[in-house]
């Protein structure tokens, strides 16, 4: 036997709100998940019309929602959802930003620039990108064909005889133990035989993460603070499993990516792997904390003076091993016992300093993107 | 082994380290320290360039404690020093000719990252220069790429932006391709010291083995340094790169940035394959004919072109032509020819730049080419380094580009079968360089009102701008050095050309 539900009664079931979340019209979890409205919208007054516009009708079809400050939220939310994220509601707010105030004069311009610009309609732009992508095709056919061609003819892999299988190989792996002290040839190969690119490749990170403060690098406080109350608007905040499993496994990360570090001469690791482990410990924290509690111990001042520091530190124990070298000084750096976690001379030290920049580089990297700045 | 001799690692090192030191400076301090590094490796590559000419031979200086074949060395003659002099020279006048204009077009926080950048980019400039290591090369040529594009967007509107990554993307295809040729060299040879790729590479050619992985080789490395050195079909991250960017970047990366992949190629040429073996591979006949376009066409889209600093950067395309032509004469004379054009364009082109800038600055900012209608008499030292310049690029005797077309000309005439399209190529990209420069220069001459055009009548005296004139008399003396002295720079190339291979 049925019985007809008043529509207030019907709308506090779980299956209306399965039904609103499967439309996309509703967030399941915006009732347990703290919403923050953008600061932006609120002084841009064309935004807050719209809101304003919102209000009503959202309230409307989810009267569940009496509080008129939680409505305009969900107005925010499904205006940003359908801009930005392109899902949620999307005929309704097509409507809305048709009604959005324009002057006729205006209308017509953008209908004009919408029908000039319209690359569809015109005909030159659209045979220049058929010749485009037909190009970049046979490019792509032909550098494919050339390369596979020139694989073909190259030495077979796996043979005694192959030219790579020269003595400079050989010493690598004969001797590289007694030469520079790790028992890790790959460490010892690119940390003390051809130190002078790894110090190159370090320098690399270093100039990438300079030219991503660069572009994304906010400057003017007001941009800081509108980047900071935009932060995260769609995620949720403090969210209890993220936290819980972070407060477990970052301490862990963290101490695995030192132990990567320190023994990067004794097995595989080194500074580039524990680098981007202790990176990626650092960015689990953050996203699970947050930037105030990470920029207690590391902001960009501090990641710029240990950054520094281990370039110079890299850059003056290099000088004084290529000086050394070159005027066959011997040099006063002991090799230790291979094996021993204070062995192998610099490279130990240098395994450090690259962890450093790797480890900084990652974490700047996913700073910048988020939120310009940290 | 004496002090001089430690002075090439030095330099490199010296500005490897000047760029972390600029990051946690203030922009002001940052300035101070990008100058004095530039000046002080100006100084110790003048000590290394002397000593060179002294001993007459080049030497090995072994980066480490393991020599060559093992560890890293890097190889220093008269031709890498007299290049680190010049690059320095170059560098140190961009820097100081646009100093007002970073000041105005980069926001005050960040222009200590523009110091470290330039410190980034020269390290990578010298590493280039001296390394005798294929990866080395390789790694420094990945510092060059990211500090230029950190160049080009430093300038933060959209253009600067869309141009720098236009430039990153072609930039990143040319190193891609250059890696890859250098991985199947390694696999061919079982080396990446140069001089020993080099024997092994002379064995291959005996026995006849691997032939076609070889020639895919030299292909994928010269394609890849022609399109990072914007080679004619490469060119269309230049107008924006050069037109946009802040002043010292334009001259900067005009000037140095492609210079460096040229000497890289050349460095590949001789002292990597063997000019032998390059010859014999027909690769240069390909850079031949793509350099001969690039003449042309850099010149016609040059004539074309209404803005003044873009007008400049596709005249750029048509001077890179040039050097590549001269490679592709497949001759030592034309090398030489190569190696004087590329000073000769380093010194003119970035003063064309500066003055370019001095002159719109007088049109109220306008790099439109009816803006500039007289601005040669409102900005006296600017109109006259663009008509020094000009005449420069052009050819005229007196000024260094006469010299460098007196040599292509001269030794086209020694190849068989080259010599007609290389005249023609000359002369056709003469003429074409004269329309749009004296164009200009008869622009910046005319008195604004008998063109009957309204122009800003604001003056710049030489006193308002001290720092400024010194750069362009400066680069003007170069020209007129390179113009009038060019014999002793020619036999110096021509020496260290002979020590380089």
């Amino acid at each position: 036997m049925s019985r007809k539900r008043s529509e207030e009664e019907y709308q506090k079931t779980r299956s209306f709100r399965f039904r609103q979340w499967l439309g996309g019209e509703k967030d399941p979890f915006l009732d347990t998940v703290e919403m923050k409205a953008p600061n932006a919208h609120e002084d841009d007054p064309e935004s807050v019309q719209c809101v304003q516009q919102i209000a009503p009708e959202a309230s409307g079809e989810t009267a569940a929602h009496t509080d008129g400050k939680k409505t305009k939220r969900k107005g925010i939310l499904k205006q940003g959802g359908s801009g930005a994220l392109g899902m949620g509601g999307l005929d309704m707010d097509g409507k809305r930003t048709a009604s959005a105030p324009l002057s006729y004069e205006e209308e017509k311009k953008a209908r004009l620039a919408a029908w000039v610009y319209n690359s569809d309609r015109n005909r030159d732009i659209r045979a220049f990108r058929g010749i485009y992508r037909a190009c970049a095709a046979v490019f792509c056919v032909f550098l494919l064909i050339m390369l596979l061609t020139a694989v073909s003819w190259l030495p077979t892999e796996g043979e005694e005889d192959r030219p790579v299988n020269n003595e400079v190989s050989a010493r690598y792996i004969e001797s590289g133990l007694q030469e520079t002290g790790a028992v890790n040839i790959v460490t010892g190969m690119i940390l003390d035989y051809r130190a002078f690119d790894t110090l190159g490749e370090s320098h690399v990170l270093f100039a990438a993460t300079m030219t991503v403060l660069i572009l994304l690098r906010l400057d003017r406080d007001e941009d800081k603070k509108k980047q900071h109350a935009n932060d995260r608007i769609y995620e949720p905040k403090n969210d209890v499993i993220l936290q819980t499993v972070a407060k477990i496994l970052v301490p862990l990360i963290f101490i695995f990516g030192i132990y990567v570090i320190l023994c990067g001469h004794l097995g595989p690791g080194g500074g580039f792997s524990g680098g981007a482990v202790i990176g990626a410990g650092l960015i689990l924290y953050v996203n699970a904390f947050g930037f105030a509690k990470t920029e207690r111990f590391f902001t960009a001042k501090t990641y710029m003076v240990t950054s520094f520091t281990a370039l110079a530190c890299y850059s003056l124990s290099k000088c004084y091993s290529f000086y050394t070298g070159a005027n066959e000084i011997e040099s006063v750096i002991p090799l230790g016992t291979p094996g021993a976690i204070l062995s192998s001379g610099l490279i130990f030290v240098l395994n450090i300093c690259v962890g450093i920049v790797v480890a900084g580089t990652m974490y700047t990297f996913y700073a910048m993107f988020r939120k310009g700045g940290y | 082994m004496e002090l001089v001799q430690n002075f090439p690692f030095l330099t490199i090192i010296l500005a490897l380290f000047s760029g972390p030191l600029c990051s946690i400076l203030k922009s002001k301090a940052a300035k101070w320290v990008n100058t004095i590094v530039i000046a002080l490796i100006l100084v110790m590559s003048v000590a290394v360039l002397i000593f060179t000419i002294q001993t007459g031979e080049a030497y090995v200086y072994q980066m480490g404690h393991f020599s060559a074949p093992w560890g890293n060395e890097i190889r220093v003659g008269i031709l890498e020093a007299f290049m680190a002099v010049f690059f320095c020279v170059v560098m140190l006048l961009c820097m100081l000719g646009g100093r007002r204009e970073l000041a105005e077009e980069v926001e005050e926080t960040k222009q200590n990252l523009y110091y470290v950048m330039v410190g980034l980019l020269l390290s990578s400039l010298l590493a280039l220069i001296y390394t005798n290591d294929l990866f080395t090369a390789y790694v420094f040529v990945e510092i060059n790429t990211i500090s230029a594009c950190g160049l080009i967007m430093i300038r933060q509107n959209g253009r600067a932006i869309e141009a720098a990554t236009r430039y990153m993307i072609m930039s990143l295809l040319g190193s891609g391709l250059l890696l890859m040729g250098i991985c199947y060299l390694y696999d061919l040879t079982g080396h990446l010291l140069m001089s020993n790729i080099k024997e092994q590479v002379a064995l291959l050619q005996q026995s006849g083995e691997y032939h076609i992985p070889l020639l895919i080789a030299i292909t994928l490395m010269s394609v890849g340094l022609a399109i990072k050195s914007a080679l004619f079909p490469f060119h269309s991250w230049v107008p924006d790169a050069y037109g946009y960017s802040t002043l010292s970047s334009a001259a900067i990366l005009s000037s140095l940035v492609s210079k460096g992949y040229i000497f890289l190629v050349i460095k590949i040429f001789y002292r990597v394959i063997g000019f032998d073996v390059i010859r014999e591979s027909k690769v240069i006949n390909v850079l031949f004919v793509f350099g001969v376009l690039g003449m042309i066409f850099g010149s016609v889209n040059a004539i074309r072109e209404s803005n003044i600093r873009r007008m400049i950067a596709w005249s750029s395309v048509a001077q890179i032509g040039y050097i590549y032509m001269g490679f592709g004469l497949g001759t030592t004379a034309g090398m030489i020819a190569s190696l004087f054009h590329i000073l000769s364009h380093a010194a003119t082109k970035s003063m064309l730049f500066i003055s370019a800038s001095g002159l719109t600055d007088v049109s109220s900012h306008d790099t439109d080419f009816f803006g500039l209608t007289g601005s040669g008499y409102r900005n006296k030292i600017a109109g006259v380094a663009f008509t020094a310049g000009s005449l420069s690029m052009v050819g005229i005797p007196l000024f260094s580009g006469f010299i460098s077309k007196v040599l292509f000309a001269s030794a086209a005439y020694d190849t068989s079968g080259k010599l007609i399209p290389a005249m023609i190529a000359l002369a056709l990209s003469t003429l074409l360089n004269a329309i749009y420069f004296m164009k200009t220069v008869i622009r910046i001459y005319t008195p604004p009102h008998r063109a009957g055009i309204e122009t800003d009548t604001r003056t710049i005296t030489v006193r308002e701008q001290p720092q400024k004139t010194v750069v362009l008399v400066l680069f003007i003396a170069l020209n007129l050095v390179l113009g009038l002295g060019s014999q002793p720079i020619v036999n110096l190339l021509t020496k260290g050309l002979e020590m380089f291979g």
